[in-house]
């Protein structure tokens, strides 16, 4: 019908108008939803950012070997004549003078000096075969110059030179009894790579007297079926005993818990700083309502409907925590995304993660920001529809 | 009547506000509790006196080398040593469930340096006697619901039995509590012949040593002597307090007290934010009043410390409540948690100073302002407004 | 003669408003005997209130003493002076100032609190001053519940209730209607007359000055004739 559109549109119009006077009301209102919504994007920003440096990790074409049962290459093992079966094996592609596509690799882990907490941090020591860089799509020399190999040199990814003290090209750096130059500065378009250093995976044998030993072999898939083939062909193999993943599924599994963990957490302080801002707009709402009580009367009295009022009242509550909303928003997109951060991997040791405030996020934060509001204006708009006009009236 | 109730009515003087702001304290502070909860389990800031005095050695480099067996008996040959034991991370998880601590120990060697484990006789017998018997915490066994009988099956992501499988099954002998800081309270303990006979690779190294010294050295000293002892061997050690190596392993995850006290401060920000206007409004309402107040002869003081008690009285009950709440709360994730946090969520005296300092923080800096700006004015001009 | 209760020697009272000063009360001499009953009359502005004001402590002469019962009051700090009032003075104003959140009897007890009595004296005087007034039963009504003669009858009995000499009231019948004014002014009267206290009452309206012993007209700040 025509009639209680048009109020509705008239009175939140009234209200709207009449919020600059209430600038109190209004503040309460927004801060509340915006500290929720800020905090709510904060800390799911975070677990956003891990997920994606780790899903931006792996090729869906590249196998990653690691020892039966291993859920990481931090506890794979491979004697030299073991990997050696796995790059001759079938299903694996070959660079253009026929050699497979195969980095059978270390996965190390050393202590560096934490930028942030100054304290020690383990940070992953990568010793690779030269097929290796090309197993990484993205991989790019932004710094200096690659390691020598059969030299203590190695390559810091970008993320490592940031979180870490000592990465800058051209210095020494000391693990346990050996000295490494660092030569470069290496990207790979975000993923868990730039968290690690690189070095020829001979010298860290070597360094570490680990024989002919490996824990990975990397290999580049040949075509749709080549995983399967590959996984075929070592199943029938004695001499050893592997699951072959394929990178991409391998750092996305890797992920889950971290992200799961601050989820958990994060989630149920969200919903409790949902609860307290409910309550806060509840409360700033209801102010607004009773110190209107009389002009809300008197539009009463003059003919307006009570259910037109409630709505109108709820449209309010529902703008002002859409601002709030933005707001908080805005603060946890300028002051967080981007933000670089490392902490503790599923492979003991450090994944550096920026931040991630994404569209979906803000969404995500919007849409609660705009629940509070509509829960937090339910009550005082029944409020103001269904007081007695005869009583506001001589109230006051 | 007394003052108390003149202070009482004018608090429910708009019921529907004074609930609200009360409710959104209430979930403030559990809030609060809980992110206190959080911060203190992850600085491990009380992880008891046992853990300050025990040295634990591990591999230079990094703590997932491992260390030659026969390392032990060249400590314990250390001027200042008393006894010293080793332990290996297992790395083992219970069905899909995240991994938790177990070490496979020399069963009498590590008791007796961990006094703190309260394992009754009859249990410690039982585990003795018992070569795949294991020992667990307490509040491990609690979320699993393991009881002294059950054979458990554990799949370690790092060893590999001879036979090529990664799952190994223990019958549990016993179950032990942490009479210390909770260092050991949510571990599960095993043979280390049982595990060194099955392992199909890395047999005679161990992940580190736990020492305890005699008291003719200092701390430090004997940590430099144990370092001192394997400098320039294959595996380099390096030595610390069991506390030290804990905070530093915990500190990796990233600097969660930091996360968290942003986190409160968004959350403290809201809630002046609610209170501070609702008792502003709340004093605003009433100069009038505080004229007549005055008039019949009540001081500025006076008429102050009623509107502080006023606002302490909206804040106070109803803070306590909400930390006693979240104390409650994170009893009860303790007891379902109790692998992935065996040192429980607590919160400390700390906590409850911090929580009782902003409960008036908040209720100073809402009601100080509109009641300073309002005994500002002279009576005539109080009773002016309406 | 009766003994002189209260004494204004050349009181004058300026307000500032914004750069000027403005002067409300000029050279006011006055003398008020203990048991009188004095009536305040002038036009709007001519400075009635604010005499009432000073009378009471809540406001201080620019120049010139005021003395009570052999005190200056006019000397007296802030804190001294509400300690004054708190044993001296009952106010009535025009709009009755109640607390809307406390009962009738808890309004009366309130100037009580700044006493030392133990709670079993202070509900005898509560009780007494709310029977004084004739609202025994009403007791435990809240303002709001109450009609406005009722509200001033309350106003009256909270100014009683710590047995002040002195009664000052502000257009104590300015809300009221006339039937219900005249039940004031008896309960004033009857107040003065039995119990001894000494009223100085505001007022615009002829027939409850009719009530005082003397009026005094006040105007633009100067005190004219006294009239009987």
């Amino acid at each position: 019908m025509f009639g209680w559109l048009t109020q509705t549109a008239a009175l939140a119009a009234l209200n709207l108008r009449s919020l600059p006077r209430r600038p109190g009301t209004a503040a309460v209102a927004m801060s509340g939803i915006a500290a929720l919504t800020g905090v709510f994007a904060g800390v799911l920003s975070m677990a956003t950012g891990f997920e994606k440096t780790m899903s931006g990790s792996g090729q869906e074409n590249v196998a990653l070997v690691l020892r039966s049962g291993a859920t990481a290459e931090l506890n794979s093992r491979f004697s030299g004549e073991q990997a050696d079966i796995v790059r001759y094996a079938p299903g694996i592609a070959r660079d253009v003078d026929g050699d497979p596509e195969v980095s059978a690799e270390l996965f190390w882990v050393v202590n560096a000096l934490s930028k942030s907490s100054g304290a020690e941090a383990n940070v992953a020591l990568r010793g690779i075969q030269p097929p290796g860089y090309g197993l990484r799509n993205n991989y790019r020399l932004a710094e200096g110059r690659p390691f020598t190999p059969g030299r203590f040199e190695l390559i810091a990814g970008r993320g490592a030179r940031n979180q870490f003290a000592g990465l800058e090209p051209g210095r020494t750096i000391r693990f346990g009894k050996t000295e490494w130059l660092v030569t470069g500065v290496f990207e790979d378009g975000g993923s868990v790579f730039e968290s690690e250093l690189w070095c020829d995976v001979n010298v860290l044998q070597s360094a570490y007297q680990l024989g002919n030993g490996y824990q990975a072999v990397r290999a580049r898939l040949d075509g749709a079926d080549g995983r399967a083939r590959l996984e075929e062909a070592l199943a029938g193999e004695q001499r050893l005993s592997v699951d072959v993943w394929s990178e991409r599924e391998f750092y996305a599994e890797q992920a889950e818990d971290t992200a799961t963990l601050i989820r958990l957490i994060g989630i149920p302080i969200s919903v409790l700083m949902a609860i307290g801002a409910v309550f806060a707009a509840l409360n700033a709402m209801h102010a607004s309502i009773v110190a209107r009580a009389r002009e809300l009367a008197t539009l009463r009295a003059l003919g307006f409907g009570s259910f037109p009022t409630a709505l109108a009242a709820l449209l309010e509550s529902v703008t002002l925590a859409f601002l709030g909303g933005v707001l908080g928003c805005a603060v946890a997109w300028l002051a967080l995304n981007g933000f670089q951060a490392s902490t503790l991997g599923a492979s003991f040791s450090q994944v550096v993660f920026n931040f991630a405030v994404t569209p979906d996020l803000l969404a995500q934060g919007i849409t609660a920001a705009l629940v509070v509001g509509l829960v937090g204006g339910a009550f005082p708009a029944a409020r103001a529809a269904t007081a007695r006009v005869t009583v506001a009236l001589r109230e006051l | 009547m007394n003052r108390f109730t003149l202070i009482w009515r004018n608090m429910w003087r708009k019921p529907v506000r004074t609930l609200f702001t009360m409710l959104a304290v209430l979930v403030v502070f559990f809030l609060f509790t809980l992110l206190e909860g959080l911060r203190l389990a992850f600085s491990l800031s009380d992880l008891g006196a046992e853990a300050q005095e025990r040295l634990l050695t591990s591999h230079k480099v990094s703590l997932i080398m491992m260390l030659p067996e026969a390392y032990q008996s060249r400590i314990a040959r250390l001027p200042g040593v008393d006894a010293v034991s080793h332990s290996t991370w297992f790395g083992g998880r219970y069905q899909d469930h995240p991994e938790f601590a177990q070490y496979p120990v020399v069963a009498e060697e590590y008791l007796s340096l961990n006094a703190e484990i309260d394992l009754s006789e009859e249990y410690r017998q039982a585990w003795l006697a018992n070569r795949g018997g294991a020992v667990v915490g307490r509040p491990v066994a609690n979320q699993y619901g393991w009881q002294v009988g059950d054979r458990v099956p554990l799949k370690s992501s790092i060893w590999t039995r001879a036979n090529g499988s990664n799952v190994w099954e223990f019958d549990i002998e016993g179950i032990f509590d942490d009479s210390g800081g909770g260092m050991n309270s949510g571990v599960l303990l095993f043979h280390y012949d049982y595990f060194e006979e099955a392992r199909a690779w890395g047999k005679g190294t161990v992940g580190w040593y736990v020492t305890r010294g005699d008291g003719s050295i200092p701390l430090e000293g004997l940590m430099a002597g144990i370092d001192a002892e394997f400098a320039n061997s294959p595996a380099e050690t390096k030595t610390n307090t069991e506390a030290a190596f804990a905070q530093e392993y915990a500190r990796q995850f990233g600097n969660i007290g930091f996360i968290v006290t942003l986190i409160l401060a968004a959350v403290v920000f809201m809630i002046m934010l609610v209170t501070g206007h609702t008792m502003a409004q709340s004093v605003r309402e009433r100069i009038h009043e505080i004229g007549v107040l005055k008039t019949l002869g009540f001081t500025s003081g006076s008429i102050f410390r009623l509107t502080v008690l006023e606002g302490l009285l909206l804040v106070l009950p109803v803070g306590l409540l909400a930390m006693l709440l979240g104390w409650g709360m994170l009893n009860v994730v303790t007891e379902r948690m109790g692998a992935m946090l065996p040192g429980g969520l607590k919160i400390g005296t700390y906590s409850v100073v911090l929580g009782l300092s902003l409960m008036l923080a908040i209720t100073l800096g809402s009601v100080l302002p509109p009641v300073i700006r309002a005994l500002r004015l002279d009576i005539v001009a109080l009773l002016r407004s309406s | 003669m009766a003994e002189q209760l209260i004494r204004l020697t050349d009181v004058g009272k300026n307000y500032r408003k914004g750069r000027e000063a403005v002067r409300v009360l000029d050279g006011i001499n006055l003398g008020i005997d203990k048991g009188d009953f004095v009536g305040l009359m002038g036009p709007s502005g001519s400075g009635k209130t604010t005499l009432l004001n000073l009378l009471g402590g809540l406001d201080k002469p620019s120049q010139g003493t005021i003395e009570v019962d052999g005190k200056v009051v006019s000397a007296l700090s802030q804190g001294a002076l509400a300690k004054w009032r708190s044993g001296n003075i009952g106010f009535v104003f025009q709009f009755y100032n109640l607390l809307p959140v406390l009962s009738a009897a808890r309004n009366v007890a309130l100037p009580l609190l700044l006493t030392s009595l133990p709670a079993s004296r202070r509900k005898q005087h509560v009780n007494t001053a709310l029977r004084l007034v004739g609202l025994a039963e009403r007791a435990s009504h809240y303002p709001r519940e109450l009609s406005g003669g009722q509200e001033q009858r309350v106003a009256i009995a909270r100014a009683i209730v710590s047995d002040p000499p002195i009664l000052l009231c502000d257009e104590p019948t300015g809300d009221l209607d006339r039937s219900t004014a005249d039940e004031i002014m008896a309960l004033l009267q009857q107040l003065n007359r039995d119990y001894g206290k000494t009223i100085v009452m505001v007022t615009h309206d002829p027939r409850a000055a009719s009530y005082a012993h003397r009026v005094l007209h006040l105007d633009k700040g100067e005190l004219g004739a006294a009239q009987q």
